[in-house]
């Protein structure tokens, strides 16, 4: 697979996990994309944090609103039904836990489901934004991920990186599998059959537990 | 009462060494124009808070480029190449903020509260220095209140007594700061006369607003 492939891979299986009528928040990059992929006949309402809902597809160069945008900056449109508010409101919303998932890109992710991604100090240091919120509001926390770092493990029995907050991922899906975050630590649950099992174990910084109930990622 | 006044008067109740917020996010919904006048007066030794640091070229990135502030406190600022090295230098110190409590610090700051509790920032680097207050059982983070000497605000409308109507996402933090500054400065997009604007369209009161400069087209 080549990056992009890997990408659309990771998002597809991400939006699998929402379900009907529920909020979303997606974070930049990766996790954008899994809007793309929501299966047919679920209706799951985005949520932008620098103050809408109901956020639609990208518009036409000929209908750009430079005031409709979303939270990297970018023009979107507003579908109907849709609202604008305040960063008040919004994370209200976010911290109040009226956003059901939550789907993020991480550096690092402990086995206790401590996420590091918002800074690598003395060298690139962009800040939170809203993903502290994020990850303490919202009631489900989906990592969108490569497993790895150009093949430096991700996922750690501790984060090295300072966090971003504490004992809160709940699932991690990427190019080689999805892992949920458990009492016992990693489990992986779906498996990628283009990477042996064992590839996957060597890939990962902390023990994984293999999933009695083990199956194809699909 | 006409609270309309030029860039140039504008410009001029900013004094060096002042505390300054700026509404918007990514540059959208800043006041553009009252950010040129503040680099043309060539202020120095600001102190900002906003959201983020827009862009080199767009939002408060432009008065960063210009070196007036020495210090930042932001949620976000991956996407100005110049906060970045500053901070990294040592020229400016920015403190980052999750985005959710630098909202709720502005808003405490401006309605009286002493403070907010939130679990926001709990077992990360934001906590450092910081009381935590144990409430039924459960730890937050005591985050104590923001104010600015002057806030420089957005609008899409204003009629001529300070009345505030918004567009699309260009709210955000514009709102909440209009209470938690000294003195509050608005570009408006458009001003109208008193009475034009339907008070059940006011999304700011106009009590906030201290003076108005026109920030449409010539």
């Amino acid at each position: 697979m080549d990056k992009q492939e890997m990408q659309e891979f990771i998002a597809r299986r991400v939006a699998q996990e929402l379900q009907d009528g529920t909020l979303v928040n997606l974070g930049i990059g990766l996790p954008a994309l899994v809007a793309n992929f929501v299966p047919e006949g679920r209706s799951v309402l985005f949520q932008s944090e620098n103050g809408l809902i109901g956020l639609g597809p990208t518009p036409a160069d000929d209908n750009i609103d430079l005031s409709i945008t979303n939270a990297g900056g970018k023009p979107v449109t507003v579908l109907p039904g849709g609202c604008f508010f305040n960063s008040a409101i919004s994370f209200g919303i976010i911290r109040g836990g009226h956003v059901d998932v939550t789907v993020l890109g991480a550096l690092q992710v402990s086995e206790k489901g401590d996420i590091a991604n918002y800074m690598i100090p003395g060298k690139m240091v962009p800040g939170m934004g809203g993903a502290m919120d994020l990850l303490n509001g919202a009631k489900k926390v989906i990592v969108a991920m490569e497993h790895t770092a150009k093949g430096a493990p991700k996922l750690l029995t501790e984060c090295t990186l300072p966090l971003t907050a504490v004992n809160a991922v709940d699932l991690i899906v990427t190019e080689m599998g999805v892992i949920e975050v458990t009492y016992e630590g990693f489990v992986l649950t779906e498996y990628n059959p283009y990477f042996p099992i064992e590839e996957i174990k060597a890939a990962t910084g902390a023990p994984l537990i293999i999933s009695s109930a083990l199956k194809q990622m699909v | 009462m006409n609270k309309l006044i030029t860039y140039e008067e504008a410009a001029n109740l900013v004094r060096n060494g002042d505390t300054i917020m700026v509404g918007g996010f990514l540059a959208v919904g800043t006041p553009e124009k009252l950010i040129d006048a503040l680099i043309a007066k060539g202020l120095q030794e600001l102190t900002l808070i906003c959201n983020d640091t827009g862009f080199v070229d767009r939002g408060v990135g432009k008065m960063v480029v210009a070196k007036m502030f020495t210090k930042i406190m932001a949620s976000h600022i991956g996407t100005n190449r110049e906060t970045g090295r500053q901070l990294l230098e040592g020229e400016t110190e920015v403190e980052l903020i999750p985005q959710g409590t630098l909202i709720e610090q502005i808003r405490a700051g401006g309605f009286g509260l002493g403070g907010v509790l939130t679990k926001t920032g709990l077992g990360t680097e934001v906590e450092k220095g910081k009381m935590i207050i144990n409430i039924n059982g459960e730890d937050y983070l005591l985050e104590k209140p923001l104010r600015a000497n002057v806030a420089l605000l957005y609008a899409e409308k204003a009629d001529e007594s300070g009345n505030l109507t918004y567009h699309g996402t260009t709210r955000n933090f514009n709102p909440y700061m209009g209470a938690a500054a000294d003195l509050v400065i608005v570009e408006a997009k458009e001003i109208v006369k008193v009475g034009e604007i339907s008070p059940d369209d006011v999304i700011v009161p106009g009590i906030f607003v201290d003076h108005i400069v026109y920030g449409g087209a010539e």
